[in-house]
């Protein structure tokens, strides 16, 4: 590994913890951004010549408490330069800096601030990952295909609600924490999906966003090791993120689960996500991720696609659409439904769904494949096309469009 | 920090339901306001009279320009406000939502304006 790779590394690895010990000590989000940012140029310039430090994380927050000093003297004297100035001594700016082994780890202060409520969601998305994944600027931007300046006119503009419209910096209370977590979650699993659903796109990025995600919940599950939803989902992004290599061919095109290969899963995440999922089911607190987690292991673990067993997944999505009877639920109940106990009765159920998943291309995409597999070719070929006109993600429309060529292909 | 809690709803639209009348009963508001004198949070209160009894002013080219009504013809009118001595976003929207009106329309919460932001 060369040095400067060695150095960007260890930044984004440190980039989070270093930044949450640095608000909680200054009280000041901006203020910590920007000489967190001035440590940074700092440090590439000391290490590239020195090496990275035994402790490069204490190295940065030392060098960052004196930039944002040297920031708050050139800034005219306000008030509160007082709060730093009287804190703790400073080492002198040439010596090595003392270094304390021990960063409080504030980070889940720090993602509870990026994801309040109070700030919009494309903000929360943003800023968590320009803060506690440290990614760039660009680099965001790259990932949500959105320009520069918006990204950091976004970031801007949620950095200064934070500060002037008293968004607090810590973990909420207990009456707060389950609406709270539940929204952090969101956030992470959003990152896990723009990473893994949309296809366009800069893939390298994209694979970085499935993994930033996984990283985020690791820490998320490691602070508040008793949620069990936290568990949840970072099974299930796992689970998800073993059929990566397996989910796209080589000429880019999607595969789907039935047809995959599964020589090609990742068998140490499966392992991983399953290890995970019986961890948070043995904290009794059932929720979604877990239930969407226990599916998709199930799938992990079945050899074949023949051997998969849709009673148990079927029987999960039954408790999911209690849980969340959202218009996906409800449509890959009804094909689970179809695929375990008759085809003909998933269909019927999908079909009682038309009237409110008119405009939803998934239904019309699973409508499609359960006429197809019951020789209903017409059927089927009218809802893939009516799924291709709604379907907006190019390669999964490319999907349908094969599946529509196959099988108006069979019938001439 | 200061909260501005403003208050807005469908004028025309009171409670209408046995439960929304009690919901929105002169005690509940009073019981609030105590609620909120005991926490040490209220700086001061009110409620406005309708739109109907509202006047706009504009200053243009040195001439005073009168007309009837609000500013913005909107679906929701602003009917008062609290004012709230809080010490974080988190405080302000709890006692937001626990405003009577939250559950017809809607409390906006803004802090006061400074001169650092």
């Amino acid at each position: 590994m060369s040095a400067t790779t060695q150095i960007e590394k260890t930044f984004r690895e440190e980039h989070g913890r270093v930044l949450a010990a640095l608000i909680g000590q200054l009280g000041d989000f901006e203020l910590a951004q920007d000489a967190l940012q001035d440590a940074l140029v700092n440090a590439l310039e000391r290490w590239q010549m020195d090496g990275v430090p035994r402790n490069p994380g204490a190295w940065l927050l030392t060098v960052a408490k004196r930039r944002a000093i040297d920031r708050l003297r050139h800034s005219a004297p306000l008030e509160r330069n007082a709060l730093v100035l009287d804190s703790e001594s400073i080492p002198a700016p040439q010596e090595e800096p003392e270094m304390d082994d021990s960063i409080p780890d504030e980070r889940l202060k720090l993602m509870f601030t990026c994801c309040h409520p109070a700030l919009a969601l494309e903000a929360q998305v943003a800023l968590t990952l320009h803060t506690l994944g440290g990614l760039s600027t660009p680099e965001v931007a790259r990932a949500f295909l959105v320009s520069e300046p918006t990204i950091a006119q976004r970031l801007a503009r949620a950095r200064k609600k934070i500060r002037d419209a008293g968004i607090p910096y810590r973990v909420p209370p207990v009456d707060l924490l389950p609406e709270r977590l539940d929204a952090l979650l969101a956030v992470i699993y959003l990152i896990f999906n723009e990473g893994y659903v949309a296809t366009s796109g800069d893939s390298l990025t994209r694979q970085e966003l499935c993994g930033e995600a996984i990283r985020l919940c690791r820490i998320l599950v490691d602070l508040l090791p008793g949620e069990a939803e936290a568990r949840g989902l970072l099974a299930l992004m796992l689970l998800h993120d073993s059929r990566c290599e397996a989910r796209l061919s080589a000429q880019g095109e999607l595969v789907l689960l039935e047809e995959q290969d599964r020589t090609l899963w990742d068998s140490s995440k499966i392992q991983a996500g399953i290890t995970i999922l019986d961890s948070a089911i043995a904290l009794r607190d059932p929720g979604p991720y877990q239930v969407q987690a226990a599916i998709s292991a199930l799938h992990a673990e079945a050899p074949t696609a023949a051997a998969t067993d849709w009673s148990q997944i079927a029987m999960l999505y039954d408790t999911l659409a209690q849980m969340s009877p959202s218009m996906v639920v409800k449509v890959n109940r009804a094909v689970a439904i179809g695929m375990a106990r008759g085809l003909q009765e998933g269909l019927k159920l999908l079909l009682s769904l038309e009237d409110q998943a008119e405009n939803f291309y998934p239904y019309h995409a699973a409508c499609a494949d359960l006429s197809r597999r019951t020789n209903q070719r017409e059927a089927a070929a009218d809802a893939y096309q009516r799924a291709i006109e709604l379907c907006s993600n190019p390669t999964e429309r490319a999907y349908l469009q094969r599946c529509f060529d196959t099988l108006t292909d069979s019938v001439k | 920090m200061k909260y501005m809690l403003l208050m807005y709803a469908d004028e025309s639209k009171g409670p209408q339901t046995p439960e929304e009348r009690e919901a929105h009963a002169p005690e509940t508001w009073y019981a609030l306001m105590e609620e909120m004198k005991a926490a040490g949070v209220l700086v001061s209160n009110n409620g406005l009279s309708p739109v109907a009894n509202a006047t706009t002013v504009r200053v243009r080219e040195g001439k005073a320009l009168i007309t009837d009504g609000p500013f913005a013809e909107t679906h929701e009118q602003l009917g008062g406000f609290f004012l709230l001595n809080c010490k974080d976003l988190d405080e302000a929207l709890h006692w937001a939502a626990k405003i009577p009106s939250a559950t017809l329309g809607s409390i906006e919460v803004r802090p006061l304006w400074s001169p650092d932001a």
